[in-house]
């Protein structure tokens, strides 16, 4: 089992050094990369839009029922929204979504060129299949996720606004004095540096299962839900790690 | 020209292939035949380097191809086209985009050039107004030529083919092993053919190897193959039903 765990590990780490060479065209590597930005990046805005408005809507909620105290000033209910999206939600929860959409997208994709020998196609020609098709697909994540995380967290916030006002738990006044008050910056960018980091997760994971495969459509299938499984628990278990080195 | 010296392959404890050499002449369509599971797909694997051989040699012309490093692999390869046994043309391309995958990757022609050198390729196999549609659109056969064309449009030094007609009728089977030969004789390639239809064998076999559980059986050309005393080759030369009432009206 330990031994089967550091051969995939090394496996893992072999491949990523392929993936890392050299590209043979940087033009066609450019234009690859612009593609899976619009592929992976901009076609997961709606499925990160919608699951952060709601999510925003829901965190208001429950901090306005579970905060029910007339010790504690209303817009507390902003405040902890916004940290909530900021510090977890739209970093990490995002993540695990975009693992679920994202990474079975790679794996399978990656998984079907190997079983139907188009990666071996890139190969004969003297193509570094793992660069050509990893690295743009890395590149593209890497740059866009960001830009998802920020949209989760306006998108977030403005569910919760929505979903606090109109349900009359909160005045649209105290909301936003609320998601202003004692705001820490650095939060944005503890939520950034998490983003990039489980955008590689996602990535690299999800390639690494894909590219693998051996097999036929079943095989590629299971490749997928390994690839989001494995995903998610080191998205997970680098999510505490991070935490404990970026916020102690 | 291809040679492969005493070239051993194992997948776990099982020998795919033992002891293997054959030299594959330059400007001839050279056959590998044989059983399905008889090594032939592996052989094939192994001489364009996909698959790593235990031990043995695989000389193109004077290099040594299985002891050179990724960077220095990537040169031969580069003369080398491969038609796959499922065609493997890229899903996301249409079929301009796939001829045109080599050239956008290796040359610096313009885009102009590169057009004229795709449309040259798809006439070449005889694939007219598709340059739009996408593989899944295609037809077996037409797959398999857009293929052709994309493994020759790099004018390449040597052509493999797995199975080039398997999944074909037997008319487009023999339009496709015509081209092979053709495009072989065109291009001074030296082509490498898997396959286990003795129609193909008949066909474009020049120089034809028979291959069984792993062991090169026997070597010589069509009109020889025809009277060999393997025993095994016969078996499979003669293993359909035409072919054994050909035979025995031909002892009668």
């Amino acid at each position: 089992m330990i031994l089967r765990f550091l051969s995939q590990l090394g496996r893992y780490f072999m491949l990523l050094k392929k993936v890392f060479s050299k590209p043979e065209k940087s033009s066609v590597y450019y234009k690859q990369t612009m593609h899976e930005l619009v592929y992976l990046g901009l076609n997961s805005i709606g499925i990160v839009a919608v699951v952060s408005f709601f999510m925003g809507a829901v965190i208001t909620l429950q901090t306005a029922y579970n905060t029910e105290n007339p010790i504690y000033p209303t817009y507390l209910i902003g405040l902890g929204t916004r940290d909530s999206i900021l510090l977890e939600f739209s970093s990490t929860i995002v993540a695990l979504i975009l693992a679920g959409k994202v990474g079975s997208n790679i794996a399978s994709e990656i998984g079907t060129m190997r079983v139907t020998e188009q990666i071996d196609v890139l190969e004969i020609m003297g193509v570094n299949s793992a660069s050509y098709l990893i690295l743009p697909k890395m590149i593209a994540t890497l740059v866009f996720n960001p830009f998802l995380t920020l949209i989760s967290i306006s998108v977030g916030i403005v569910g919760g606004w929505l979903a606090g006002t109109f349900s009359g738990v909160i005045t649209s006044e105290d909301f936003i004095y609320g998601i202003q008050y004692a705001f820490i910056p650095y939060y944005i960018v503890y939520a950034m540096i998490k983003t990039v980091f489980f955008a590689f997760i996602i990535t690299s994971v999800s390639a690494f299962h894909g590219y693998y495969v051996n097999g036929g459509s079943l095989e590629v299938g299971q490749a997928s839900t390994k690839a989001v499984v494995h995903s998610s628990v080191l998205i997970l278990l680098f999510n505490v790690i991070l935490t404990q080195l970026l916020l102690s | 020209m291809i040679r492969v010296i005493n070239i051993n392959k194992s997948f776990d404890d099982q020998k795919v292939l033992d002891n293997v050499s054959v030299t594959f002449e330059p400007g001839k369509t050279n056959l590998i035949i044989g059983r399905s599971g008889s090594g032939k797909t592996v052989l094939l694997k192994s001489i364009v380097g996909l698959h790593d051989i235990d031990s043995g040699e695989i000389w193109f012309e004077d290099v040594l191809f299985n002891k050179l490093d990724f960077k220095d692999k990537k040169e031969i390869r580069k003369q080398m086209g491969m038609l796959f046994q499922g065609s493997a043309l890229f899903d996301s391309l249409t079929v301009e985009q796939n001829v045109m995958f080599p050239l956008n990757m290796f040359t610096v022609k313009s885009t102009e050039e590169k057009i004229e050198r795709v449309n040259f390729c798809l006439n070449r196999v005889d694939i007219l107004n598709v340059n739009e549609l996408f593989p899944s659109e295609l037809s077996g056969g037409m797959k398999k030529r857009v293929a052709i064309a994309r493994a020759i449009a790099l004018n390449p030094k040597y052509l493999f083919c797995d199975e080039p007609n398997s999944g074909l009728d037997p008319i487009t089977a023999i339009l496709i092993d015509e081209l092979i030969k053709e495009l072989t004789e065109e291009y001074s390639m030296t082509t490498i053919v898997n396959t286990h239809d003795m129609n193909s064998v008949m066909e474009i076999g020049e120089k034809i190897v028979f291959i069984n559980e792993g062991i090169i059986c026997w070597e010589g050309s069509k009109n020889e193959i025809l009277h060999s005393d393997c025993e095994i080759l016969n078996d499979f030369v003669f293993a359909n039903a035409l072919a054994k009432q050909l035979r025995s009206s031909e002892n009668k």
